[in-house]
């Protein structure tokens, strides 16, 4: 039990841990007050209506470059690709060192020691996927050993799944305690804790599975492996970035908020950057508590960045496919 | 070190893409003619501009027009087929749907409010309504009022300014559908997008007659509700002229439908989705400026959440973008009058005096035009005036209930009923709550949502007879 968790206890007026058991729990969770998703639905699309345009478009192309967490998790990477990857991480146009660096690389555990060298000390963080990703169907001794691994071999980040048969089962305390350990694993490492938000069936689940990752001690909660299909969306974003907000409250702690998997253009970036604007506001607009998880995205912003500074388009030839 | 605020850059809808005359005429028998009374302004209400000179309809001139209605209902409409009428109607919803970002221009420029609700809810709802109301046209006999219902014949329809080209739709969709011709007197402060619809209704090849717009204030309303060949009268606007209505078609054979003010509360009990529940409440009361008759006005909040409740919606509030309605980004527009804004602004004086605490959503008003900042009143009682006459402004009163038993006494303690809403994720009290609250629509986990489909009107002070849905066809048939 952290100190926040206990926190949270206090506030929610608990005689003794919500998480002494899973009846306890779950009487915490289901607790929570509900999320409507005509309503939810209803708040993100008319979100997605913001016009940013000019100087607003600007600033939230680099922003949104600055928060990628540059992403390959093939059977087929191989480290020249790898290499391209960090490469391209850290100066994603060659061209124009005004771009700013993305916040991460993050790749398959095997691929770590490799993508840590080439990054070296140019600030940015290479993020490892663990604990059986994507399914996370290993016992917990696989999944902490999958996990130290990663660590050992110089990651910053860890991207874990959390184990959604369990928590569908209403297992809570099972999932909570995997959290726990796999964040006791990690030692100095982030971790970011994957919710699946596609298997959880609903908003209600949504919501809870974040409260949850979030008393397990999680640095990020991110909504998808991008191997399930819907992965972010942004009524899911939107419910987890108001889990994220109400917890601050509650606690007084910030967690951040990954949404990862079907981000492509810089439409999409921008409708996520206006919903963490006007959902928990300008301390999130910060690589250091949003990310988004991607890989086809950054070529987009960089297209749409060159438009904007030459009034034209250059085309797909202009940038690198890896 | 605070991360830079995300600052949205201005972005404007075009203002060219609609072409404003220097002077409107009358519509009347299919032409543009000049009124015999004084030429009035209608302005923009965000900055205070004059966009046009109007005709003000004299009494001969509502004479002209109610003979043009009756003469085009007993030469052509009367006989034309439904399944024609449909083709008309259908012809009007397509032009609607090509021309909607003109007209939804001209309807923020002269309404002041947000292009981003005249593009997205007043201009697709407009021809949605029209769609729907084709859709009966040939299918009347179906309807459920027995075999082959007639029409009432000429309708004069007044209409008010909240939402100028949408109440027109509500207004003319059902009685072009059921047969009859009208006479439609849209607001002073508003004439500009009937006066876009009347060039459509042209453009349609609508024959002459059928639509008949009459612009002018409140005695050009009255000329045409008192002509002696009106069959019916329709309208929409404030209870005390309702009244007047009503009083003055009394013993005739007129038939009457009025929509009139509201006070709705909007009933949040504690296991709602509080999340959407603060979105309700913000779309609730400001949507549109609080400028709806059927706004949720009234905020009933469980005891036990009330103070988790206003904190969220005061949160939530200041995350309000008020400014130039024509910039896609703003969500608060301009007060469409300055006689509004009075009215607004003493209202909420009063609400001072009475005791109750103002909140202001932090936000900086133009220099020009008319403007009010969303305000929330809390610590209000039921005696409150604020609590009990309509503001139709961006101003919610805040009170607070135990039980059931208490919201609904509350929420029917109005001479109003237009609406209401309930929030709560329990499904048995939602039925329990629509059954006992006196308002003609009650919305559930959401609030001012609009479909053609859904018949709408009021109980008690708030008027009779509905407005869409098959009910809606009722109000101009001869089946009463």
């Amino acid at each position: 039990m952290n100190r926040t968790s206990t926190a949270v206890l206090a506030d929610a007026g608990g005689r003794g841990d919500v998480t002494e058991s899973d009846a306890s729990l779950r009487r915490f969770l289901h607790g929570l007050p509900g999320v409507d998703k005509v309503g939810a639905d209803a708040r993100a699309a008319a979100l997605s209506t913001r016009s940013i345009k000019t100087t607003a478009k600007a600033y939230a192309i680099d922003l949104a470059i600055s928060m990628i967490d540059l992403t390959t998790l093939e059977g087929a990477d191989t480290p020249g690709k790898v290499r391209t990857l960090c490469a391209k991480a850290v100066h994603p146009d060659p061209t124009d060192p005004g771009v700013p660096a993305t916040a991460a690389v993050c790749v398959y555990n095997d691929l770590v020691g490799l993508a840590k060298a080439d990054l070296g000390s140019s600030g940015v963080k290479v993020a490892a996927v663990a604990t059986a990703f994507p399914s996370g169907r290993a016992s917990l001794a696989v999944k902490l050993t999958d996990t130290r691994d990663a660590v050992a071999a110089g990651a910053d980040e860890i991207d874990m799944v959390i184990d959604r048969g369990a928590f569908l089962s209403g297992r809570y305390l099972q999932v909570l305690d995997e959290i726990a350990a796999i964040k006791a694993a990690c030692g100095v490492a982030h971790l970011k804790v994957i919710l699946e938000t596609g298997e959880l069936a609903t908003y209600d689940n949504v919501r809870r599975a974040s409260w949850l990752a979030m008393l397990a001690g999680a640095d990020f909660i991110k909504t998808s492996t991008g191997k399930v299909s819907p992965a972010a969306t942004l009524p899911v974003t939107l419910v987890m970035l108001e889990a994220c907000r109400d917890w601050r409250d509650s606690t007084g702690a910030t967690v951040g908020m990954k949404p990862a998997g079907g981000i492509r253009t810089t439409k999409d970036a921008m409708r996520y950057l206006v919903l963490v604007n006007e959902t928990v506001g300008t301390d999130w607009l910060t690589p250091d508590l949003f990310r988004l998880g991607a890989s086809s995205l950054l070529n987009d912003l960089l297209l749409q960045r060159h438009k904007l500074a030459t009034g034209r388009y250059s085309g797909p030839d202009y940038v690198t496919v890896d | 070190m605070s991360p830079a605020p995300f600052e949205y850059a201005p972005a404007p809808e075009s203002r060219a893409v609609v072409d404003i005359a220097s002077s409107y005429g009358l519509f009347i028998d299919g032409e543009f003619v000049d009124g015999n009374g004084p030429a009035f302004k209608t302005v923009n209400p965000a900055t205070e501009e004059v966009l046009a000179d109007i005709s003000e309809a004299s009494a001969e001139d509502v004479d002209r027009a109610v003979a043009a209605a009756r003469r085009a209902y007993t030469k052509v409409w009367s006989k034309t087929s439904g399944k024609d009428r449909a083709k008309y109607l259908f012809r009007i919803a397509r032009l609607v749907q090509e021309r909607s970002r003109e007209l939804a221009v001209l309807e923020t420029l002269d309404n002041g409010k947000p292009i981003k609700e005249s593009r997205d809810v007043d201009i697709p709802l407009v021809a949605a309504y029209f769609f729907y109301y084709a859709g009966w046209a040939d299918k009347l006999s179906h309807a459920g009022f027995g075999p082959d219902p007639k029409p009432l014949g000429v309708a004069a329809q007044v209409i008010p300014w909240n939402f100028p080209l949408l109440m027109l739709a509500w207004k003319i969709a059902p009685a072009l559908a059921a047969g009859n011709t009208v006479v439609l007197k849209p607001a002073e402060t508003t004439p500009l997008t009937a006066l876009l619809f009347a060039d459509i209704c042209r453009q349609a090849d609508l024959p002459p007659g059928v639509v008949n717009i009459v612009t002018g204030a409140g005695e050009a309303g009255r000329a045409l509700v008192e002509h002696p060949d009106v069959d019916k009268i329709a309208f929409t606007g404030s209870t005390a002229v309702g009244k007047a209505i009503a009083r003055s078609a009394a013993g005739t054979r007129k038939r009457l439908t009025l929509e009139l003010g509201g006070k709705a509360a909007n009933i949040v009990f504690d296991d709602a989705p509080i999340d959407q529940t603060v979105e309700g409440i913000v779309s609730g009361i400001f949507f549109n400026q609080g400028h709806v008759c059927c706004a949720g006005s009234r905020l009933l909040v469980q005891e036990s959440v009330a103070d988790e409740v206003v904190e969220r919606l005061k949160r939530r509030l200041t995350t309000l973008r008020l400014g130039d309605p024509m910039d896609k980004n703003t969500d608060i527009g301009a007060i469409n009058s300055a006689e509004q804004l009075a009215r607004i602004r003493a209202l909420t004086d009063v609400g001072d005096t009475e005791g109750a605490q103002r909140w202001t959503a932090p936000c900086d008003l133009p220099a020009h035009g008319f403007w009010f900042a969303p305000t929330v009143f809390t610590n209000v009682t039921q005696s409150h005036r604020i609590a009990r006459e309509e503001i139709f402004g961006p101003v919610l009163s805040v009170l607070t209930f135990r039980t059931p038993d208490e919201a609904v006494a509350k929420a029917n303690n109005t001479p109003y009923g237009l609406s209401a809403g309930v929030w709560t994720e329990k499904g048995s009290l939602i039925l329990r709550m629509a059954s006992e609250l006196r308002a003609g629509v009650v919305w559930a986990n959401t609030f001012n949502q609009f479909d053609p489909t859904s018949p709408f009107g009021g109980y008690k002070e708030s008027g009779f007879g509905r407005e869409g849905g098959r009910h809606g066809l009722a109000a101009y048939l001869d089946v009463a």
